[in-house]
């Protein structure tokens, strides 16, 4: 178990390794630099600046200088942003990112979940097919088409929640809302199909057939087998709320590091793209480790090899 | 299923036989209303898509300026102008066309990306399940890296870092959209393939194939890869409205499509700041992004059922 968890943690390093090279490849490959934009100046400043960002350099030194500073926890100064480095950047967006991201993620959970238990226990009842509507609805609806419709509802015919801002729980709800949407679909259609799938089951047959109550049946040993293969599905789904957040920051003017995204890429801005695809890679990677090692806890049947 | 089992009298053991597994499967596919309803919608798509531009009122790029002036520089909205049946944008760009011309671009990426998807998984995950040892190992921890990498950051990047060669202008740009979707979500087909071509050469055919002489490439084209097709096309199917979404996505950030050609995400994007006078201008476009990601769906979920042989007689 210790052995796999070291393995897979030191998997890590040439995850993100290969990772960073891609993007700093593609990066480089786009047309254009990050000052190309602006006003024109003299050759010789423009050569100044150049310099004092090592971009006159080759590209492989420029790549190994990124990677030792990145060793430090230094991600290099900003293009765009002069007064600010790319760390601080990060340090002010990053809580709102992962306050919205988690969130998110315990609304899906804490409605998916019972959603696909629900249509399970009432399999082509009506409360199956309400309950798959409702997921049906999350799994059609756009994160950006739903948080247009939350704020036509919420804020302009109700008038009861602000449309902007991130500054209290009244501002957290329609975000919240719009971000997790699909992914409570994903998860209530997940637990419906493995609750459906566990009722075939010989140990389900035997507490029914020992005469244990229905409830103590579905909460004891229905609902808890169940969980299991939902588990795998929460890691990725955690950090797509966490790494997909930002059109919905953007949307609601939420103080996040989403919206450096695009617009790194959009200007050009080289150590901002590269923050940005560490910080979600190694996301991305880790939570999946978690996964699978609380897979492992959940399920004494897996063994790790 | 119980109703066919025992209307097949004990003997007649002939008309079971006659019914294939793809029979078997399409019998219950079209028993299933939702994967119809689904199937339905695609094809009313695919005769959008293909029929659209002739029968459109109007061009989907062409502006009617005596109109919109006429209007005060204003989007029509519907009933104003029996022209344009469900009015015009700023630009006075026909709606009803332009969102015609949507259904041709939201089935090009549900078909061009999931070729991109099978020409680099298949190959891939065949490999892989088929050698095993090594050459497995480095094409899983491939899949594995390629699986961390942020999809849309990637799809972004290279959507902006090719917009200006040839190849990115193919198709308004779609092309180029539709290939960075598919570099990124070639991966669950790649695992499944591995996984099951893993469990079918171990089978007792395969083992008949190899003592007939035949050789390790026909084995893999012919026997296991036909074995594997149902998960395959579900897989398939299933990752559609991804692509759609993904591609919905980024047309509405103004990365994808270019202009005047509009996906039904930049026509919402488009519609957002006049959502109080004209809604619809994001409700419509809305609405067919919300009933193509559902219908395809439905079909595969229908697929799925109709093609998973542990389901069946279970339902």
């Amino acid at each position: 178990m210790a052995g796999y968890l070291v393995r897979r943690i030191l998997w890590l390093i040439p995850v993100l390794f290969v990772v960073t090279i891609i993007t700093f490849t593609l990066m480089h490959l786009v047309p254009g630099g990050p000052w190309s934009s602006d006003k024109q100046v003299y050759g010789g400043v423009e050569r100044a600046i150049a310099a004092k960002y090592h971009l006159n350099e080759p590209l492989w030194q420029q790549y190994g200088r990124w990677v030792f500073d990145f060793m430090r926890g230094d991600f290099g100064p900003s293009f765009k942003y002069a007064d600010r480095s790319i760390n601080q950047i990060i340090a002010e967006g990053l809580p709102a990112t992962l306050q919205l991201g988690v969130m998110a993620f315990v609304l899906a959970i804490a409605v998916g979940i019972p959603l696909g238990i629900i249509a399970a226990l009432g399999h082509n009842r009506w409360p199956d097919y309400l309950a798959t509507g409702i997921s049906m609805l999350g799994i059609a609806t756009p994160s950006f088409v739903l948080a247009i419709l939350l704020i036509v509802v919420f804020s302009v015919w109700l008038k009861a929640l602000p449309p902007l801002g991130w500054k209290g729980p009244d501002t957290w709800v329609m975000p919240v809302l719009a971000l997790a949407g699909y992914q409570i679909a994903q998860i209530a259609r997940y637990t419906r199909a493995s609750m459906l799938e566990v009722t075939r089951k010989d140990y389900v047959r035997t507490a029914h057939s020992k005469g244990l109550r229905e409830r103590a049946v579905v909460v004891r040993h229905m609902i808890r087998n169940a969980l299991i293969p939902v588990v795998t599905i929460l890691g990725p789904i955690l950090a797509f709320l966490v790494t997909g957040s930002f059109i919905i920051e953007a949307f609601f003017g939420i103080p996040g590091i989403g919206k450096y995204y695009v617009q790194g890429i959009v200007q050009r801005d080289y150590s901002l793209i590269m923050a940005m695809t560490v910080i979600y890679a190694f996301a991305v990677a880790a939570l999946n480790v978690v996964v699978d090692v609380l897979y492992g806890y959940i399920d004494p049947r897996i063994r790790y090899s | 299923m119980t109703s066919r089992t025992t209307a097949v009298a004990p003997g007649s053991v002939e008309a079971r036989r006659s019914t294939g597994i793809w029979r078997d499967a399409f019998g219950r596919l079209i028993k299933n209303r939702l994967a119809i309803l689904g199937l339905l919608f695609v094809g009313f798509l695919v005769v959008l898509g293909i029929l659209g531009p002739r029968f459109a009122p109007w061009p989907f790029d062409l502006q009617d300026t005596p109109a919109i002036i006429a209007n005060n520089y204003r989007a029509l909205v519907p009933l104003q102008s029996p022209a344009h049946l469900l009015g015009t944008d700023k630009l006075g760009q026909d709606i009803l066309s332009r969102i015609m011309d949507g259904a041709q671009i939201s089935l090009s990426v549900a078909l061009v990306v999931q070729i991109v998807v099978l020409t680099i998984g298949l190959p891939i995950g065949a490999l892989a399940g088929w050698f095993g040892g090594r050459l497995d190992t480095y094409l899983m921890r491939f899949t594995d890296v390629m699986y961390a990498f942020p999809d849309l950051l990637l799809i972004i990047l290279m959507s902006v870092a090719f917009r200006d060669t040839a190849f990115g202008r193919l198709y308004s740009g779609l092309f180029l959209v539709f290939v960075a979707i598919g570099l990124t979500s070639w991966v669950t087909v790649a695992r499944l393939v591995r996984g099951q071509l893993l469990s079918l050469k171990e089978m007792e055919f395969v083992e008949a194939a190899h003592a007939l002489g035949v050789r390790d490439r026909n084995i893999v084209v012919r026997h296991l890869l036909p074995n594997a097709i149902g998960p395959i096309i579900v897989a398939v199917t299933l990752g559609i409205p991804g692509a759609i979404l993904a591609e919905a996505t980024l047309a509405y950030l103004g990365v994808g499509v270019q202009p005047p050609r509009a996906s039904w995400g930049s026509l919402i994007a488009a519609g957002q700041p006049l959502i109080r006078e004209a809604p619809h201008l994001v409700y419509l476009p809305g609405i067919m992004i919300a009933l193509a990601l559902i219908s395809f769906t439905f079909l595969g979920d229908g697929l799925r059922d109709a093609l998973d042989p542990k389901l069946k007689g279970k339902q």
